[in-house]
């Protein structure tokens, strides 16, 4: 007991501190990005929307290696690899599906006399998106953002890639404990690891609250 | 005047079919659009709004409306399933085509919402979300207006009232208004002209007495039961059993002309028909 509050004490906590602050970038970086983006995907018939659901989705299928290569190759002309910056960009890519997805099947699941109601009101598309769309899909939106937030939280293929582990830099929790156990400091690990456990579980217990309250609130109002 | 020349592929209920219409509206009629489902009427309230492309011209007072958005158009639209903003209160979904709160207030009295206009739509009735669509297709005092079933899910107390609302509005607001509706009796009593439309075609064209009144002499039933020495016909949404000569033969799915019956048994309701021997 005693060596466990002791290892707590001198616990670091910076590579959470560090894999919070990423997270928030990212999500909020690809909250401005997706939105337009789902929108217009949801909305077109185009031919060419196929090719662009299937690059957004890449990320989910292609070994994190294959994705942390072709950065990496891109950004060695930058300056942005094994920086914070160069991070932020990864994650960017790599967490793209995770907020694209569910707001586009959110707008596609909307009533589309509803949209077409907007327009014939005299609407445009992106009065549209803020007035009418965006506040009809809150269990899609929330999905959208915690899901990217935890992902990027708990990526670490392309973080180790592009990022290595640099102290207060781009050693993210998930790289911290792959550390720790290389330098077979398995107490720390297994704490390191028990807070992103809780962390991941109460977030996504987040997610299904809300939306569980979202669809009985609606059900009882119906 | 509304002039449209259009021709469009669509899948309709026996297949795929081409709407094709030449049709003119004069200024301030009202015209009803009855017919079989998949005939393509909400398809031309859709053209017309802009809300679906078609090959061929739309003229509005002579104007193309190819290049016009839905957005510019200044024409009120009831779907059928209302398209209500479900975000927003049934007030709000006024104010949200015109920030004209004298107006919201005089169209929710009229449709008599005005105890409901805090109300979110999910929390609504069928009715209610009727007339709130109704109410909201008139903030934007439309040159055209556009009403898909409108009075679909209305009781029938609510359902004359808002017959004569939605005139009242017509005239006032002076629209051309364009309504579908299967509704011999909506149609009977709103409309000034009628067409009905078959498979994308308009094949009849008139006032709905001139549409819609039937030649007892030609009036045809279809069979849906055969019993001994009686058949149950269907006339219209109309069930009526007849009396009939047991040498005749009938079959299920028949069609019978049953004008003459009853000319000739002009004293009768219904029930039993005597039929001529």
């Amino acid at each position: 007991m005693h060596e466990l509050l002791n290892t707590l004490s001198t616990l670091d906590l910076a590579p959470f501190a560090l894999s919070f602050k990423l997270a928030t970038i990212t999500t909020l970086i690809l909250f401005v990005v997706a939105l337009p983006l789902a929108w217009q995907l949801s909305q077109s018939h185009s031919k060419v929307k196929p090719i662009i659901e299937s690059l957004v989705s890449l990320p989910l299928v292609l070994p994190p290696s294959v994705l942390g290569f072709y950065l990496l190759v891109a950004f060695s002309s930058f300056d942005l690899a094994f920086t914070f910056k160069g991070l932020v960009i990864a994650s960017c890519f790599y967490s793209l599906p995770f907020m694209v997805q569910p707001l586009q099947g959110g707008f596609e699941s909307l009533n589309k006399n509803m949209i077409e109601s907007s327009y014939i009101a005299g609407k445009n598309k992106w009065v549209t998106l803020f007035r009418v769309a965006l506040p009809n899909i809150k269990p899609a939106l929330m999905t959208a953002l915690i899901i990217t937030f935890a992902h990027t939280v708990g990526e670490f293929g392309v973080v180790l890639m592009i990022g290595g582990s640099i102290p207060d830099e781009t050693r993210v929790a998930s790289i911290a404990i792959y550390d720790l156990m290389n330098n077979l400091e398995y107490g720390k690990a297994h704490i390191y690891s028990a807070i992103m456990l809780l962390i991941s579980f109460f977030v996504l217990l987040s997610v299904y609250i809300f939306n569980h309250k979202q669809k009985y609130f609606k059900g009882v109002r119906a | 005047m509304i002039s449209l020349k259009i021709n469009k592929a669509l899948c309709g209920a026996k297949g795929e079919m081409n709407l094709e219409l030449d049709l003119k509206i004069r200024q301030g009629e009202f015209l009803a659009i009855s017919g079989e489902s998949g005939a393509g009427k909400s398809t031309l309230l859709r053209i017309l709004a802009g809300l679906e492309k078609a090959e061929g011209e739309v003229l509005v007072h002579g104007q193309d409306w190819e290049d016009i958005p839905v957005q510019k158009r200044q024409i009120g639209f009831v779907f059928q399933d209302f398209g209500l903003f479900e975000n927003m209160s049934v007030e709000q979904n006024l104010l949200f085509v015109a920030n004209d709160k004298e107006l919201a207030d005089e169209l929710l009295d009229i449709t008599q919402l005005s105890e409901l206009k805090r109300r979110k739509p999910n929390t609504l009735s069928g009715g209610q979300k009727q007339r709130v669509a109704l109410a909201r297709a008139f903030m934007s005092r439309p040159n055209i207006l556009l009403l898909d079933e409108p009075l679909s899910s209305l009781n029938h107390d609510m359902r004359l009232k808002l017959q004569k609302d939605i005139l009242k509005l017509h005239q006032r607001f002076s629209c051309t208004t364009l309504m579908v509706s299967h509704d011999a009796s909506d149609i009977y009593r709103m409309a000034s002209r009628v067409i009905v439309m078959e498979l994308g075609k308009i094949v009849k064209d008139g006032t709905a007495k001139e549409v819609f009144s039937t030649n007892t002499s030609h009036l045809k039933g279809e069979i849906l039961e055969v019993k001994k020495d009686k058949i149950v016909i269907l006339v219209g949404q109309q069930l009526i059993e007849l009396e009939v000569s047991k040498d005749k033969k009938f079959n299920v799915g028949d069609y019978v002309d049953v004008g003459a019956y009853f000319d000739f048994c002009a004293s009768a309701n219904s029930g039993v028909q005597k039929i001529p021997q």
